[in-house]
């Protein structure tokens, strides 16, 4: 065994590069790896601050570490800084099983008096303390080999520990009871993931300090967040992300003389997650502005033709042509608005224009969708005084805002719910699209 | 020594300069209790810890301008950071699914990382934003400091600066309490009533930037934390009504001021996180004591609810 132990610290000693600048990258690069995989479930957990919390609450363990220590031991700073972590962390749970305040007051309250404690302990013993600044502002450039030997073993575990326990974790993420109903052991999960989590911080912490702690496990976790909806996906982009703003870092503090790395790395991630919330398919600002764009140009093109339709059916069915004027002044808008509306439904086809401009008549497909439009207004309008006991004049709006959502599934299950009507609520037809295209002009 | 004694150290060691120290404590910590407690029922107490991490950024670029540490641009700057702050969160957790928690944490580590890098960059070595202030605060200096008479007697500045912001923030809280009060518990229910939530929301953002501002200097950027939460968690363990809650939350803040002081002397500890742990015991005895959440009740009724139900509870609000 320790045969073997050794071994693989020798491996690792291997791993080690020997330059100052490229200690810092390979630090650098870790952390990013080994955060941004734990992120992926703090954020989901929706305790993303927990890791605030657990950064600062460690102090009176580092105050403790270098006053108990002789020689300043990292090994010792470590244990003691850790025990805080958890107690903090404990103590957290505790309070919001306990009371009525919510995670985020607990987290502030261990945070904020674990810290003020440190800092009151730290200064009784301002000599024996020298190094605190450093531990709580963290230095990249201070990172020697066996704190690195720490950061490698540390990822390492949390790489093994994640790959055999992202299931049961990730269920226990979403849904704690559903957990214990499979037979997860969740108190245990839960020490085991607080424990890590306060493990990876203690470790982080020499190399960004305090602050930026949060900043690595919570923003790589969010881009990835907003990118896929699956989590092994998640958990792979978000290591990504974490490598990709480690490197950033590393590379730009070395390349500019003097820039701290933290800082820079904190800001590579953040502009990686900036690129992402405006940019990412499904889930960023840009596709949801442009989705809602969309829709609502079609909505308005939908109303157009049920317009016109409208118009059609006032008049028995018995013109073939619709003049724009009259169109105009159904929608009550002026010509030139209803002029551009035309515009858009003849680019798709739905009407044709006649070659003065004036009026215009619906095209095949134009008479199918806006009898469709009709058909599931007046449908709904039936449902709802019928099956909800809606009064006849207050069922309009609502079917107003539906009769461009329903999918021709639910139409069909309402046709045969009401036994297929042919009159709504106000005695209006409804239409019947699929049957016969031309059905009202037939009628003539 | 004996018990008196014990009791008397600070006013025999200090002289009326304990008195400054307690008033100077109290005068921080009272703006910060009542806006606080808003916070606390708001949900936000950790936009507290936000801010006073923002407003880093708004600092170092009005002291790049006015090349003043005492000018009060810093605190415009400040407030603005710390306003900056709470539009990015908005921006995050509105517009896409990322939760509030994660919103939060993204947006104030990007503007303190921010705010250190512009410090390398514009501001370099030479002149620093003491760090050691940052941690600290000034509190334990407030006796070395420029004294103002007033009355007949020889009061340290800072005192009375503190003192008219504790005012300033009384005062807003006498005329917007109930609104502040309506939107924190329904939004909806105050824009009925013709008031604009979202503007009241970044009012009070503004006002808690302000004071986590003038805080800072005395108390240091993480203590101010405490102070904005503490005494508005330990009052909510205490009482169900709001009015209720913002009295003992002032209190609170008395009582720490003063046990900060003890807490200073006795072990000649630093003031600011003496002050902060004197609150944090305060915090403790509400926990086990409180009249409505009081653990020590619960046991004595015997509702201590069953580990299940209990962390059902928590499994819930993580999920």
């Amino acid at each position: 065994m320790i045969q073997e132990m050794s071994v693989l610290a020798s491996a690792v000693d291997f791993l080690i590069p020997a330059s100052g600048s490229a200690k810092a990258m390979m630090a650098a690069v870790l952390l990013g790896a080994g955060c941004g995989l734990l992120g992926c479930f703090v954020v989901l957990r929706r305790v993303a601050l927990m890791g605030d919390a657990v950064s600062h609450a460690v102090l009176p363990g580092v105050v403790a570490g270098l006053i108990y220590s002789s020689e300043r031991s990292p090994g010792v700073i470590f244990v003691f800084a850790a025990t805080a972590g958890l107690l903090g962390a404990g103590l957290v749970r505790l309070m919001m099983m306990s009371t009525r305040l919510k995670s985020d007051a607990a987290l502030g309250i261990v945070l904020a008096t674990f810290f003020a404690f440190g800092i009151m302990w730290q200064s009784r013993n301002q000599q024996d303390t020298v190094g605190v600044m450093n531990f709580l502002f963290g230095n990249v450039g201070s990172i020697d080999a066996s704190d690195l030997r720490m950061m490698l073993m540390t990822t390492l575990v949390l790489v093994v520990t994640m790959f055999f326990l992202r299931r049961p974790l990730l269920v226990m993420s979403f849904d704690e009871g559903f957990s214990r109903g499979l037979g997860y052991p969740v108190k245990l999960l839960n020490g085991v993931f607080y424990f890590l989590l306060t493990f990876s911080v203690v470790v982080a912490l020499q190399a960004v300090g305090v602050v930026l702690v949060s900043a690595m496990l919570i923003t790589p976790a969010a881009a990835a967040y907003l990118l896929t909806d699956r989590f092994d996906r998640m958990l792979l982009l978000s290591v990504l992300f974490g490598v990709l703003s480690g490197l950033a870092g590393g590379l730009v503090s070395a390349e500019v003389n003097g820039l701290p790395t933290g800082p820079v790395i904190a800001l590579s991630a953040t502009a990686l997650f900036a690129v992402v919330y405006l940019i990412a398919p499904r889930h960023g600002v840009l596709s949801k502005v442009l989705r809602t764009l969309r829709r609502r140009m079609r909505i308005r093109r939908e109303n157009t033709l049920k317009a016109i339709y409208q118009i059609h059916e006032v008049e028995g069915f018995v013109h073939e042509e619709v003049s724009v004027l009259m169109l105009a002044r159904k929608r009550g808008l002026t010509e030139d608005v209803v002029r551009r509306d035309c515009k858009a439904l003849l680019s798709r086809g739905f009407i044709d224009m006649a070659e003065d401009g004036v009026s215009l008549h619906l095209s095949r497909l134009g008479w199918k969708r806006a009898m469709e439009i009709v058909r599931n207004h007046r449908l709904w309008e039936l449902y709802l005084t019928n099956e909800a006991d809606y009064a006849e004049d207050h069922v309009h709006d609502d079917a107003e805002k539906i009769e461009h959502i329903l999918e021709p599934g639910i139409v069909r299950q309402l046709e045969q719910h009401l036994d297929f009507p042919e009159l709504d609520p106000h005695g209006k037809p409804i239409p019947q699209p699929t049957h016969l295209v031309a059905q009202p002009l037939a009628t003539l | 020594m004996n018990m008196i004694e014990y009791i008397t150290l600070p006013w025999d060691v200090l002289g009326i300069g304990a008195l400054w120290l307690i008033l100077m404590a109290f005068f921080v910590a009272l703006p910060c209790s009542q806006m606080g407690s808003f916070l606390i029922l708001r949900r936000m107490a950790l936009t507290g810890d936000a801010i006073s991490h923002s407003v880093f950024p708004g600092v170092v670029i009005a002291f790049y301008i006015t090349g003043d540490l005492s000018s009060p641009w810093l605190i415009v700057g400040a407030g603005l950071a710390g306003l900056a702050s709470t539009v990015i969160i908005e921006l995050i957790h509105k517009w896409t699914r990322v939760k509030q928690d994660a919103a939060t944490g993204i947006s104030f580590t990007a503007l303190f990382a921010l705010g250190v890098l512009l410090m390398e960059l514009l501001l370099g070595k030479n002149v620093d934003l003491d760090l050691e202030c940052v941690l600290h605060g000034r509190l334990g200096l407030l006796l070395e400091d420029d004294r103002l008479a007033l009355f007949g007697l020889m009061v340290p500045a800072p005192v009375l600066v503190m003192a008219g912001v504790a005012l300033v923030t009384m005062v807003l809280l006498f005329f917007f309490c109930r609104v502040m009060m309506l939107s924190s518990f329904d939004a909806d229910l105050a824009a009925s009533f013709g008031y604009r939530p979202a503007v009241i929301h970044y009012g009070m953002m503004f006002v808690v930037s302000f004071i986590v501002v003038a805080a800072f200097q005395a108390v240091g950027a993480i203590l101010v934390i405490a102070l904005l939460i503490l005494p508005g968690a330990a009052a909510y363990l205490c009482s169900y009504r709001l009015k209720v809650m913002l009295l003992i939350a002032a209190l609170h803040a008395l009582l720490s001021a003063v046990g900060g002081l003890y807490l200073h002397v006795w072990f000649n500890s630093n003031m600011a996180a003496s002050v902060v742990v004197s609150g944090g015991v305060l915090f403790v005895l509400a926990w086990l004591l409180g009249p409505v959440d009081g653990v020590l009740w619960k046991w004595f009724k015997e509702e201590v609810p069953t580990p299940e139900e209990s962390s059902d509870q928590v499994g819930n609000r993580l999920s």
